[in-house]
């Protein structure tokens, strides 16, 4: 007869959706591994290789060494983003993802099964594009601490972005909107390619406000020892950016918002 | 313990169109019962909201005790769903599509893998097991969505047309089958527009028009109210007129089938007795099928071509 609800169940359910998160992840690599190395690839040789050279010193080293955290942390940010909207979104647009609305599964649950599949893409990702990068700026690391809970504390907060984007979301052009016309130029103007007190005055002003910049800021002190703001700002940005979204997601899945009629 | 008890149960949707109006229903456990009416009548909504894919905007719906919108997940543990329209993601393969379900309901992959391979085979479905989704045929789609919903081994199983666009004979393989499960001990809840497969397969019976139910009682009883029987005869030799006899209502199918509608207080000795005077010879006879049809078409006051 039917299983009894117990944290067990749960923590099989769990296990369940990341499985079958990782599986697809893993089974269409050259659609989710591979495009973000070869991307990454190209702007190392372009902006790296080629036009750093020219650029000479930002931030106090070499202009290749500066894009490098900027350039994982662009990687990480849009794959996990990505990887959630793709996936819930397709599930529910399938409407498989009623098998998940009908079982003893609570929305804490999915919402967690889903967010780390979405995590271990983006470190995937990240990781790959590290090893590509080492190819050509060589391995750099100040505080692995500060390096790896960065990594982790965006993946998450994108992850779950990108889940709420997935819940509104009625077709398919609705997930592409946000990564085109907000997180893209969001990401671009985040620290990635130079350091914020080179933006004019008001622009300068404008960039504080943008979190990536802080996330991008802190990885880099994390791989160089160099950051453009505060250490602890940057943290609590993080974490409050990530609680906000995590409340927010959760609620929306409690109420069934686009999901039950 | 009713496997299913509904108490003042209404739904109306944001359009402010009314799915239902107030529905009581109780459902014992072991039961095979089925939910009847006619396209937009509710039956869709009702199973919504008892599997949760649908919010009541009041009432209550208890399965064994526990109820759906307090004590959601151990209400949902007890439920299996086969819905009306095919929700597995297409591009897994069927084992896996059984597997993953039973790690949603709680059970250790090993165990849901033993269960996928046993449902697999009873539903004729092994030898697919291992190839996309997608590639199935109408009636596999519809045989992985019955094995799905017994991976967790529900003590509930609420099938939601089951066998719409399903080829005689997978149909009857599939009666089989969930009358096997409801012989097993669990309770089983059926909407279905073939009207055949309620009165051969379900003990009790309610029909749902209009948002409400009205008429909720066993198959037996519910045909009892009919008070004509209609027999087809099959004949020897072609006639061009139906023979007429007094109380029985004979027509004409074709020129070798008969129809006669008889009430059931007549005997049927009156109806031979007419057919020797005409000498017309029986070859066979047998009893029209669609009995709980005339009645549903007489309870929702409905055409018969819009519930086929």
């Amino acid at each position: 007869m039917s299983e009894k609800v117990s944290a067990k169940t749960y923590w099989i359910g769990y296990q369940t959706i990341l499985i079958k998160e990782v599986t697809r992840i893993l089974r269409i690599w050259p659609q989710t591994l591979l495009p973000p190395m070869i991307t990454m690839s190209l702007y190392f040789v372009i902006f790296g290789a080629i036009i750093g050279r020219r650029v000479g010193e930002m931030g106090g080293m070499n202009y290749i060494d500066f894009i490098v955290p900027g350039l994982i942390m662009l990687s990480v940010i849009t794959n996990a983003y990505g990887n959630i909207t793709s996936s819930f979104f397709g599930a529910k647009f399938g409407k498989h993802v009623e098998e998940l609305l009908v079982s003893p599964l609570p929305p804490s649950i999915i919402l967690a099964g889903y967010v780390s599949g979405a995590v271990f893409r983006a470190l995937t990702v990240g990781v790959l594009v590290w090893i590509v990068a080492a190819f050509f700026a060589g391995f750099h690391m100040h505080n692995l601490w500060i390096t790896l809970s960065m990594l982790l504390l965006t993946a998450v907060a994108f992850a779950l972005a990108g889940f709420i984007n997935a819940i509104y979301a009625q077709k398919f052009d609705d997930i592409s909107i946000i990564p085109t016309f907000v997180l893209q130029p969001m990401t671009y103007l985040g620290g990635v390619f130079f350091t914020v007190g080179l933006l004019p005055g008001i622009a300068e002003q404008i960039a504080l406000g943008n979190p990536i910049l802080y996330m991008v800021n802190a990885f880099r002190y994390g791989m160089l020892g160099v950051s453009d703001v505060s250490l602890w700002l940057a943290y609590a940005i993080v974490i409050g950016f990530g609680a906000a979204l995590f409340i927010a997601s959760l609620t929306l899945l409690k109420r069934g918002v686009g999901l039950r009629t | 313990m009713n496997a299913l008890e509904i108490r003042g149960l209404k739904k109306t949707y944001k359009s402010g169109a009314i799915a239902l109006r107030g529905i009581d229903l109780e459902v014992a456990e072991g039961d095979f019962f089925a939910l009847l009416g006619p396209n937009g009548a509710g039956k869709s909504t009702l199973i919504g909201i008892v599997s949760s894919l649908v919010n009541a905007t009041s009432g209550e719906a208890k399965v064994f005790g526990t109820s759906v919108q307090e004590h959601r997940s151990q209400a949902m543990a007890e439920i299996g769903l086969v819905p009306q329209e095919v929700n597995f993601n297409q591009f897994e393969k069927p084992f896996d599509i059984i597997v993953n379900q039973g790690g949603y309901y709680g059970v250790p992959r090993n165990v849901a893998k033993e269960r996928a391979e046993y449902y697999l085979k009873k539903l004729s479905l092994w030898d697919k097991a291992f190839r996309p989704s997608r590639t199935l045929s109408g009636g596999m789609k519809r045989r992985l969505l019955i094995a799905r919903s017994m991976v967790h081994q529900p003590r509930l199983l609420i099938l939601d047309e089951p066998t719409a666009g399903v080829d005689i004979e997978i149909r009857r393989s599939m009666w089989r089958f969930i009358s096997e499960i409801n012989e097993a001990g669990t309770t089983v809840i059926l909407t279905t527009h073939y009207l055949e497969e309620a009165e051969q397969l379900c003990r009790n019976i309610a029909i749902i028009d209009n948002g409400q139910i009205v008429e909720n009682t066993s198959v037996k009883r519910l045909l009892d109210k009919l008070q004509v029987e209609t027999f087809v005869l099959d004949i020897c030799e072609p006639i061009e007129q139906a023979p007429v006899v007094e109380g029985m209502d004979i027509h004409l199918r074709d020129p070798m089938t008969l129809e006669a509608s008889i009430p059931k207080a007549q005997r049927l000795n009156g109806l031979f007795r007419a057919l020797e005077v005409e000498g017309i010879e029986v070859k066979s006879m047998r009893n029209k099928a669609n009995r709980l049809e005339e009645l549903f078409v007489r309870l929702v006051g409905f055409d018969k071509e819009q519930v086929a």
